[in-house]
């Protein structure tokens, strides 16, 4: 897996909220059997008209975002359906970063990403960065305003930095596994089997009942 | 402190704690299908890797396969291929598999408790995010993706942090024709889809422990319509009643069965048990829900309007505008005015003889309507046979329905089962997303009896007053 250190990119919005993988990459795509080939298929019912055209109604195919690397949306990103499709047509498509705020609803607080999406990510080199809405706010109002707007993730230090013309900070939280498998781009087996032994012991004694 | 049903399972699978706070977890069971699984096989041939415990591994084929008498000719040469591909990786590497054509093949979350491979106190992974639906029997049970399918294959175990716990306690006993999913729909309704993220949810209350284990196997197989990886039931006599009842060929003989009946009655959570939330629901008052919108939220009683786009808690107005615009519907309108298309009666969520029989019953000496096209796709090929010798198989064609062979079918469109552009239709799935069904296609999430009342009045109707009228 590439390693995931430091990136700076082309800023895209995509405001809509609980987008799910069916979104991300439809069925039809997901019949492949390799891991290859799904960027161009990237929220292909959104991107494409009926005809196989880019969609000008679709906000991410504005021409303001040509060589985008970095997304913001909104909450729940990624819900629904496990496939790690998602993830590959994302990385495929181009994107090393997503943005998405925790919202709060009845006194409790909403993570930005989906469960599933959010760890097939990490596996993928692809940074999840979950803000406070105010902030993903900042960073929409700032990205409608400056065209190409560039920002700045630093993952060592846990900071994404907008270049706007007043350039803003925010510092993100990340898990301590999450962050350290994509600065060494680490294979999460490999990791794992460092444990055989514990595995071994393990099954020793427990009950599967086959 | 007592301790509940999900820390139980837990804490007996955990390998080995990490330093960072997660956790190295122990797989029981790994089901396998044809669509997230080739790329994690050819991970494995490519680094050259085997796979730790085979005999824990089973696999099927659900969500390509053909529903049609002719199935086992595979029109689509992609669909095929896969297929193809699941087969000769089960060759390969030693796992039983149920493919097109065997008499135990099904929708991977029906057959699992079938085979009795889905049982009390397991974890239990599948490439499938509606893996959720075994928590039905107190297993702990999510879905992963293909890295992480690959590495179950590979080291029996995932890396996972423990979630929160978090109790729906459903009160109350629910009128006539209101299901376990309309529980579970009133559920997502309040917490929204992304209420559950980050928790395992335990359901429990009068209203759970009535519950057939084909009706619990219902409310968390949508668990993950709400965020939440993982919904549980603690096991009752209704769970091994159903273990113990057919001739399962994975659940413990009879010379393991008393230890394993032991164990699984001390799993229940504890009566002074905490959790990080909860939430309790009356159902004595819950009315038949349908979905209005574009996610398993925005879901309303049949006989509410639907909601102004700036009404709705928890969703922008540019949501909602999104939502109502893509489902062709407008707010003031009530769904008993709104004419369906299609009826689709299966999925993981609600394929089982249980939901098949209650569907019978409305379709009994009825008849769709005409322009409705009406589908009844069972979950398993097991499921089909039963139904087919209880005659409900006669009851479905005699009102016009194609009675299909089992497959993950129209919920999700991957074989040639779709939905057209702006087709509107009733369905027992468990996601109404945009395209979901087929590109352009609008779907309404409602119960098995709700959907075959909607294919007779070729609208949706109260099944609570439409069946008496």
């Amino acid at each position: 897996m590439t390693p995931f250190t430091k990136h700076r990119g082309i800023v895209a919005t995509l405001s809509r909220a609980n987008v799910d993988t069916d979104a991300i990459i439809p069925k039809q795509f997901l019949k492949s059997i390799k891991r290859t080939g799904y960027g161009p298929n990237a929220f292909f019912d959104w991107r494409y008209t009926a005809d196989g055209q880019p969609d000008p109604k679709f906000e991410l195919n504005q021409d303001r975002f040509a060589g985008r690397s970095i997304l913001a949306t909104r909450n729940n990103f990624g819900c629904g359906s496990s496939r790690e499709h998602a993830v590959w047509a994302l990385a495929q498509d181009g994107y090393r970063v997503i943005i998405a705020p925790w919202v709060e609803r009845d006194g409790k607080r909403l993570p930005g990403f989906a469960d599933i999406f959010r760890s097939n990510t990490t596996k993928n080199g692809i940074l999840a960065i979950e803000l406070p809405e105010t902030d993903v706010d900042t960073i929409f109002a700032s990205v409608a305003e400056h065209h190409g707007l560039e920002a700045t993730v630093d993952l060592t230090s846990q900071q994404l930095i907008l270049h706007s013309p007043e350039p803003a900070v925010f510092h993100f939280d990340i898990e301590t596994s999450a962050k350290d498998q994509l600065l060494k781009g680490l294979d999460g087996i490999d990791l794992t089997l460092a444990h055989a032994d514990a595995i071994d012991r393990f099954e020793r004694d427990h009950e599967t009942w086959l | 402190m007592g301790i509940t049903l999900f820390d139980k399972i837990w804490s007996a699978h955990v390998v080995r704690d990490l330093p960072d706070g997660t956790s190295l977890l122990y797989i029981d069971r790994h089901l396998v299908h044809e669509v997230t699984s080739p790329q994690a096989f050819e991970g494995l041939r490519l680094a050259g890797r085997r796979i730790r415990r085979p005999e824990l591994t089973f696999a099927t084929m659900d969500h390509n396969v053909p529903t049609t008498p002719d199935r086992l000719d595979i029109a689509d040469p992609v669909s095929r291929a896969q297929m193809e591909a699941l087969k000769a990786n089960c060759d390969e590497f030693g796992i039983p598999l149920y493919g097109l054509g065997d008499e135990r093949q099904g929708i991977v979350h029906v057959i699992g408790p079938e085979l009795g491979l889905t049982l009390p106190g397991l974890t239990i992974v599948c490439g499938d995010s509606h893996t959720s639906t075994h928590g039905a029997f107190g297993a702990l049970a999510f879905g992963i993706g293909t890295s992480e399918v690959e590495h179950v294959l590979v080291t029996q175990t995932l890396v996972q942090r423990k979630p929160g716990s978090f109790r729906v306690e459903f009160t109350g006993r629910p009128g006539p024709h209101i299901f376990s999913k309309d529980m579970v729909l009133r559920m997502i309704g309040l917490i929204g889809t992304a209420g559950g993220t980050g928790y395992v949810l335990e359901y429990g209350g009068e209203a759970v422990r009535a519950l057939s284990m084909e009706a619990r196997m219902s409310i968390c197989n949508m668990s993950i319509e709400a965020g939440a990886r993982a919904g549980m039931i603690a096991p009752d006599e209704t769970t091994f009643d159903y273990v113990a009842r057919e001739k399962r060929p994975f659940a413990p003989g009879e010379e393991d069965f008393e230890r394993a009946l032991s164990h699984w009655r001390s799993l229940p959570s504890d009566d002074d048990a905490l959790y990080d939330r909860t939430l309790t629901i009356d159902t004595a008052a819950l009315a038949p829900q349908v979905t209005w919108g574009t996610n398993p939220g925005m879901v309303i009683d049949v006989d509410q309007v639907i909601p102004e786009p700036d009404d709705l808690p928890g969703y922008s107005r540019e949501d909602v505008t999104k939502a109502l615009d893509y489902m062709g519907l407008s707010p003031g309108t009530r769904l008993t005015d709104v004419d369906v298309d299609v009826v689709f009666i299966g999925s993981c969520t609600n394929s089982r003889i249980e939901d098949l029989r209650q569907a019978a019953a409305v379709l009994d000496g009825r008849r769709k309507a005409e322009h409705v096209e009406l589908l009844v796709v069972p979950g398993s090929e097991q499921v089909r046979r039963q139904a087919e010798a209880e005659g409900l198989d006669r009851i479905f064609k005699d009102a016009g329905a194609q009675w299909r062979f089992a497959g993950c079918s129209m919920c999700l469109g991957m074989n040639p089962d779709q939905l057209r552009p702006q087709q509107r239709c009733a369905s027992t799935s468990n996601r109404n997303f945009e395209g979901r069904q087929g590109k352009g296609g609008r779907t309404h999430l409602v119960s098995p009896e709700m959907a075959a009342a909607a294919a007779v009045a070729g609208r949706f109707v109260d099944i609570r007053t439409w069946l008496e009228s």
